[in-house]
């Protein structure tokens, strides 16, 4: 069953961040920026798709998975457009995470104020 | 002697606050961040199949899920939630794609005060900046690889 | 001569404590020591605007109802040395505008309240000041928001992470008489053992605070039983351990003697605070409303108060340098 599959590797993609977080001095931002490029690169090999076919949402809900969205727009890109597509293929195909983040940020710093930690 | 000015030294007492400094139990945090981590995939995986079975292709059903989980990120936000869950959750909540949205809008909320634009304007990415400049630059360095490639094999 | 040994002072002159206040946000009104404390301000932003103003304003107060508490007039007061952690000290500077004195403008970070007690008191001593006041303060989200993130931003705190105290203590130092004065002075040295973990201040810090402590005793020519209390800023439980163990290698042993601020202003168990709490405010409030009325009423007789600093900024530790420490100790005694 897909949520399954959905649960148990995208759980596991976390648990292993997870030592990450714990055991080396790396930050959440580093953390961030290594999970994106590590996308790209296994979308680039070819094996992040399998992975999205397999575990769906597990695969493609993580970070990494935005790094194959880059991966494939520039592919696609390129296939159109040759070099050019290089420059194009990046922004578009990760338009909506991009714009869906900076929209609903904006938003919500327009409603809400910022609050104390307990 | 106030100063340790030998690299040696410096490491010795590296090696001595690790051993005194305690730690949290990672088996306990690796479970909450599998626990949290797959909960929200799941919850993406709903979005999908819902969005299919609604006549969407895989391209826009990938789209909305994105769409949903960082605008559900970004009010948990403003709404003091999602630091909870990230206390909780660590990297359960920190690698899906709603922590990328937490790092967007928290900054957002935080630095209204100095103003729209040096304030959110100029800081909106303080924390998520990386991650676009590393996955475009990324993308960008394996197509030229891959183009690269392209080319070579059309010579042949 | 009033200098003495490598780096103190013993006053000649006497300089009394005419007074201290203070004033905390929630969380430590809700510690353990809860009920030192003069004011609780319920509010995390003060009825102010932002974060940054709601320090201002915790200092403005704990300046007040200090000038109240030890029943003098604003005006008497010669000069303020003040400081806080924030970029260019902005919170102290616009905490006492408003008071229009004579302000001199500090950075310790966390060692802060010792700094302005030092100084304070050799101003007095020297006879530039027959009134004086130390004030400084922090704040929980101002302090998050310059060093760390934002407080919207999801995050998870190791266990060696201390909990900036949002609070402002001030005293007031003088010529008048009183039950209690400072004796002497101990000027820190930054100490850099090489650490670069700023999730581990006490680490950080527990080298100065060692070195300080160690030159106090060399240069007064003390044992650490001579005090009743030997009381740390912010080290918390993981600087203590380390405070101990690095004064054990240089053959001193102040287990019986030592507290932690940091460590008494929270309860570990309850209130989530790991290694305890950490800030200027920590420091100043619980000198302001602990130690000073445990000194006054003769229950500690001699008390060697030394917070301790971490010296970084964010550009510094980006950089990747290390984060060195400071320490400031005042010799506080009881007035027979």
């Amino acid at each position: 069953m897909d949520y399954i599959n959905a649960f148990w590797v995208g759980g596991l993609i976390c648990a292993l961040v997870q030592i990450l977080l714990d055991r080396t001095k790396m930050m959440p931002g580093r953390i961030m920026v290594m999970l994106v490029c590590l996308g790209s690169f296994l979308g680039a090999i070819g094996v992040y798709d399998p992975l999205i076919e397999y575990a769906g949402a597990g695969a493609s809900v993580p970070l990494m998975g935005f790094g194959n969205v880059l991966w494939k727009g520039v592919k696609e890109a390129i296939g159109k457009d040759g070099f050019m597509g290089l420059f194009m293929g990046g922004f578009t195909s990760s338009a909506v995470g991009i714009s869906a983040a900076l929209i609903f940020g904006y938003m919500i710093s327009v409603i809400f104020q910022p609050k104390m930690k307990s | 002697m106030a100063n340790l000015n030998s690299e040696e030294q410096k490491k010795q007492y590296e090696e001595y606050v690790k051993q005194v400094t305690p730690v949290h139990s990672l088996p306990v945090n690796m479970a909450k961040a599998f626990l949290v981590g797959g909960l929200i995939c799941v919850f993406g995986q709903w979005i999908l199949n819902t969005a299919k079975s609604n006549g969407l292709d895989q391209e826009m059903a990938g789209a909305w899920c994105s769409l949903t989980l960082i605008f559900i990120s970004a009010l948990l936000t403003g709404l003091n939630i999602y630091p909870k869950i990230t206390k909780f959750g660590g990297a359960g909540a920190l690698v899906p794609i709603t922590g990328f949205a937490n790092s967007v809008a928290a900054p957002a909320v935080e630095y209204q005060k100095e103003g729209q634009v040096f304030g959110i304007g100029a800081k909106i990415f303080n924390i998520a900046g990386p991650v676009i400049l590393y996955g475009i630059f990324s993308s960008w360095v394996l197509g030229l690889i891959y183009l690269i490639f392209q080319w070579w094999g059309g010579g042949i | 001569m009033p200098a003495i040994g490598k780096q103190s002072i013993e006053f000649q002159n006497n300089v009394f404590i005419l007074g201290g206040g203070s004033i905390v946000g929630k969380k430590e009104g809700e510690g353990p020591l809860g009920n030192c404390f003069d004011q609780i301000e319920e509010d995390p932003m003060v009825g102010m605007n932002s974060w940054e103003e709601a320090e201002s304003a915790l200092q403005q107060k704990a300046a007040e109802l200090t000038i109240q508490k030890a029943s003098v007039l604003k005006d008497q007061i010669r000069m303020i040395f003040a400081g806080d952690l924030l970029a260019q000290s902005v919170a102290s500077s616009f905490g006492i505008v408003s008071l229009e004195r004579p302000v001199y403008g500090l950075f310790g970070a966390c060692s802060t309240m010792g700094e302005a007690l030092s100084l304070g008191s050799m101003a007095v001593a020297g006879g530039y000041g027959d009134m004086v006041m130390a004030l400084t303060s922090s704040h929980f989200a101002s302090a998050e928001k310059e060093f760390r993130n934002p407080l919207e931003y999801g995050s998870q705190r190791p266990l060696s992470a201390s909990w900036t105290v949002t609070g402002s203590g001030a005293c007031i130092l003088g010529t008048r008489s009183s039950k209690v004065k400072i004796t002497g002075v101990t000027t820190g040295k930054i100490t850099d053992y090489g650490l670069k973990d700023s999730q581990n201040m006490g680490a950080c810090m527990a080298p100065a605070a060692c070195d300080t402590i160690a030159a106090n005793l060399k240069d007064f020519m003390r044992e650490p039983s001579w005090y009743d209390k030997i009381i740390t800023g912010d080290l918390g439980y993981v600087g203590q351990r380390i405070l101990f163990d690095l004064l054990k290698d240089q053959g001193q042993d102040i287990t019986e003697q030592h507290l932690d601020c940091g460590i008494m202003i929270f309860d570990q168990e309850t209130q989530d605070t790991h290694a305890g709490g950490s800030g200027c405010g920590c420091a100043a409030s619980v000198f302001a409303s602990y130690i000073l009325p445990q000194v006054e009423s003769g229950t500690w007789k001699k008390v060697l108060f030394v917070p301790t600093g971490a010296l970084m900024s964010k550009t510094s530790f980006y950089e990747g340098q290390s984060v060195p420490g400071i320490a400031q100790a005042v010799v506080i005694e009881y007035v027979e």
